[in-house]
C-alpha cells in the first residue's frame, strides 16, 4: 500500500451564503486546493466529492461531473464520483481518495464536500436532514434530528450527572474558536448564560446547543508519499483513514451514551498510525450538537466514558489545554453545510499542523485527528494526520 | 406526498406492533426485521411474525420545541426511547402526559392514535403512541 500525503487545501467562507450557488461553492473550494497545490487541473486523476442531499436542498443531483465541469476541466474526462454518507460524506469521499492512491490505482486526487443548505424555506433544511435518521421508525412518528441527540444527551446527564452548563461549556468554547477563524460561520463569542436562555429546540437541548444550516464547500489535493515533493514543501502524511458503520436507527444501537461506529473507526485507525489517543495533538470532531462533541471526545478515549463533559468544563479542550478539540470553532461555530464538514475538519487540521492557524494555532501540533459522523451514529469516519 | 402503499405496508406493525421472532435464537425484533443479526443466514426463512404486548419503559425522553412539517402546530410533544418487556426497543411519541411529569423508568404502554395527515389531500396515518400505565 502506498503512502498518501495532503498536499493541497481549500475552502469558502462558511454561512448563510445568498449571493453564492452551490455551483459556484463547489468551484471556489475546488480551485482553492488546486492552487494551494501547485498543481494543475489537467494533473487530476481522479474526484470524490461528498454531499448528503444536493437533490432535497438544491433539486440537482449527479453533481460529481458538474463539479468538474463548473471547475473548467470537461475536456480531460477525469472519473468523477458523488459519495453520500450523511453529515459523514465528506470524511467518505476524503477515504476514498486516500484508498485510489493507497491502491495505486491513482496518483493525484481532488476530494471535497459541498452543501448548499439555504435555498430551502421553512422547515423543508430539517426534513431533508431528518432523512439521514430512520424514515419509518423514527422521523415517521414525529421524531427530528436534535431530538435523536438530545436522548442521547437526558441518557448520558442520567447515566453520568453531565449537566446542562457542561452541555453548554462545549458550545462557549467552539465560539470562542470560531470567532479567530475568518472562514467561521458565527464570530461572536457566547456565554453559558446566552446558551441556557437560548429558545430551547429538543429539550435538553437549547438553539445554541444545536449547529446551525450552513453553506459551504472544502476541497484537499491528495497524492502519493513519494511524489508530493515534486509540487509542494507543504506536505501533510494520512496516517490513518478509517471509517465503520452502525445502525442508522437509535433505538436498534447496542448503547446510547457513545457512537459505537465511531469506537469502532478510532479503535482502527489508532492501529493503522501506531500512535495512542494522548499522542494526539488537535482534534477536529463532529460537534453537530453539544452532547456529540462530550460523547466524541469520550468515544476517541481522550477521557473515559462519562467524563466528557467535565474535562470541557474543566478548560481541557480548549486551545491552550491539554488537547484542543474543534480549534476552527466546530460545526457549532465554523458551521455545518453537512457535505462538506469532513473535508473542512481535514482542511483545519492541516493549516495546524502547517502551523498556519493564525490566531488559533496549537504549538507545536505534529498529529492531528478528525472524527466525522453520519445521522445519529450510523456511519463514522475517523483520519490521522502528520508532519513529515 | 407519497402513494399510499409505502404506508399501507407497515400497516400489520404500526397498528398492532407485530414484529419478528427468530426462530433459531428466539430474540424478537421491533420494528420488524427480515434476518437476525445474531444468527444471520441461519434465519433466512425463520423470521416468523410475533405480537408485541406494547408494554415497555422509558430509557430516555425529549421534548420536542421545534417540530418536522407533518407536526407543525403540535409541539410541544414528548418523544421516547422505549424498552419494550420483550427487550427490544422502540421510538415513539408519549401522549396524555405532562412534560414535567415523563421520566426515565416511567412505564407505558402502546394505544393506537393518528400520526398525521400527508397535507390536505393526501392521506392519514395511524399508529402506536404511548401513554403511561396505570
Amino acid at each position: 500500500m502506498r503512502e498518501v500525503a495532503v498536499i493541497g487545501i481549500g475552502m469558502t467562507k462558511f454561512g448563510e451564503l445568498w449571493d453564492k450557488s452551490f455551483r459556484d461553492l463547489v468551484a471556489e473550494a475546488g480551485i482553492k486546493a488546486i492552487m494551494d497545490a501547485g498543481i494543475e487541473g489537467k494533473d487530476i486523476d481522479a474526484m470524490y466529492i461528498g454531499g448528503m442531499s444536493s437533490g432535497g436542498f438544491v433539486e440537482q443531483e449527479h453533481v460529481a461531473p458538474l463539479a468538474i465541469e463548473v471547475a473548467g476541466l470537461e475536456d480531460f474526462h477525469i472519473p468523477a464520483t458523488r459519495v453520500e454518507g450523511a453529515c459523514a460524506s465528506g470524511g467518505i469521499a476524503m477515504r476514498q481518495g486516500y484508498m485510489a492512491i493507497a491502491s495505486g490505482i491513482h496518483d493525484i486526487v481532488l476530494v471535497g464536500g459541498a452543501e448548499k443548505m439555504t435555498d430551502v424555506v421553512g422547515t423543508e433544511a430539517t426534513n431533508v436532514l431528518a432523512s439521514a435518521a430512520d424514515r419509518e421508525w423514527e422521523a415517521f412518528f414525529g421524531m427530528t434530528f436534535p431530538g435523536l441527540y438530545a436522548l442521547m444527551a437526558r441518557y448520558h446527564m442520567h447515566k453520568y450527572g453531565t449537566t446542562q452548563e457542561q452541555l453548554a461549556s462545549v458550545a462557549v468554547k467552539n465560539h470562542y474558536n470560531g470567532s479567530m477563524n475568518p472562514n467561521a460561520q458565527f464570530n461572536r463569542k457566547i456565554s453559558i448564560e446566552d446558551v441556557l436562555s437560548s429558545p430551547m429546540v429538543a429539550d435538553p437541548l437549547h438553539l445554541l446547543d444545536c449547529s446551525p444550516i450552513t453553506d459551504g464547500a472544502a476541497a484537499a489535493i491528495l497524492a502519493p508519499l513519494d511524489i508530493a515533493k515534486k509540487y509542494t514543501d507543504k506536505i501533510v502524511k494520512v496516517l490513518a483513514s478509517t471509517q465503520a458503520s452502525d445502525t442508522i436507527s437509535l433505538h436498534n444501537r447496542k448503547r446510547f451514551d457513545a457512537l459505537p461506529a465511531a469506537i469502532h473507526a478510532a479503535r482502527q485507525a489508532y492501529k493503522m498510525a501506531g500512535v495512542e489517543p494522548k499522542d494526539i495533538d488537535v482534534a477536529e470532531v463532529h460537534d453537530c450538537f453539544t452532547i456529540a462533541e462530550i460523547m466524541a471526545i469520550e468515544d476517541l478515549g481522550f477521557f473515559e466514558k462519562g467524563e466528557g463533559g467535565k474535562a470541557t468544563e474543566d478548560g481541557l479542550t480548549a486551545i491552550d489545554g491539554e488537547l484542543p478539540v474543534n480549534t476552527s470553532g466546530g460545526l457549532k461555530a465554523k458551521g455545518h453545510p453537512v457535505g462538506a464538514t469532513g473535508v473542512a475538519q481535514v482542511n483545519e487540521i492541516v493549516m495546524q499542523l502547517r502551523g498556519e492557524a493564525g490566531k488559533r494555532q496549537v504549538k507545536d501540533a505534529e498529529i492531528g485527528l478528525t472524527h466525522n459522523v453520519g445521522g445519529s451514529g450510523g456511519t463514522a469516519v475517523v483520519h490521522i494526520l502528520g508532519v513529515i | 406526498m407519497m402513494a399510499v402503499p409505502r404506508y399501507w405496508r407497515e400497516i400489520p406493525a404500526r397498528y398492532n406492533l407485530i414484529g419478528k421472532r427468530c426462530k433459531i435464537c428466539g430474540n424478537i425484533y421491533f420494528p420488524p426485521r427480515s434476518i437476525c443479526p445474531v444468527c444471520r443466514r441461519k434465519s433466512v426463512g425463520q423470521m416468523e411474525d410475533y405480537k408485541l404486548k406494547g408494554t415497555g419503559v422509558v430509557e430516555s425522553y425529549t421534548v420536542i420545541h421545534v417540530p418536522p412539517p407533518h407536526f407543525e402546530g403540535e409541539e410541544p410533544y414528548i418523544m421516547a426511547l422505549i424498552k419494550l418487556d420483550e427487550g427490544t426497543y422502540v421510538t415513539g411519541q408519549i401522549v396524555e402526559c405532562d412534560e414535567k411529569e415523563v421520566h426515565i423508568g416511567m412505564r407505558v404502554r402502546a394505544t393506537f392514535r393518528k400520526i398525521m395527515e400527508d397535507g390536505e389531500k393526501g392521506a392519514i396515518y395511524y399508529g402506536y403512541k404511548f401513554v403511561k400505565e396505570e
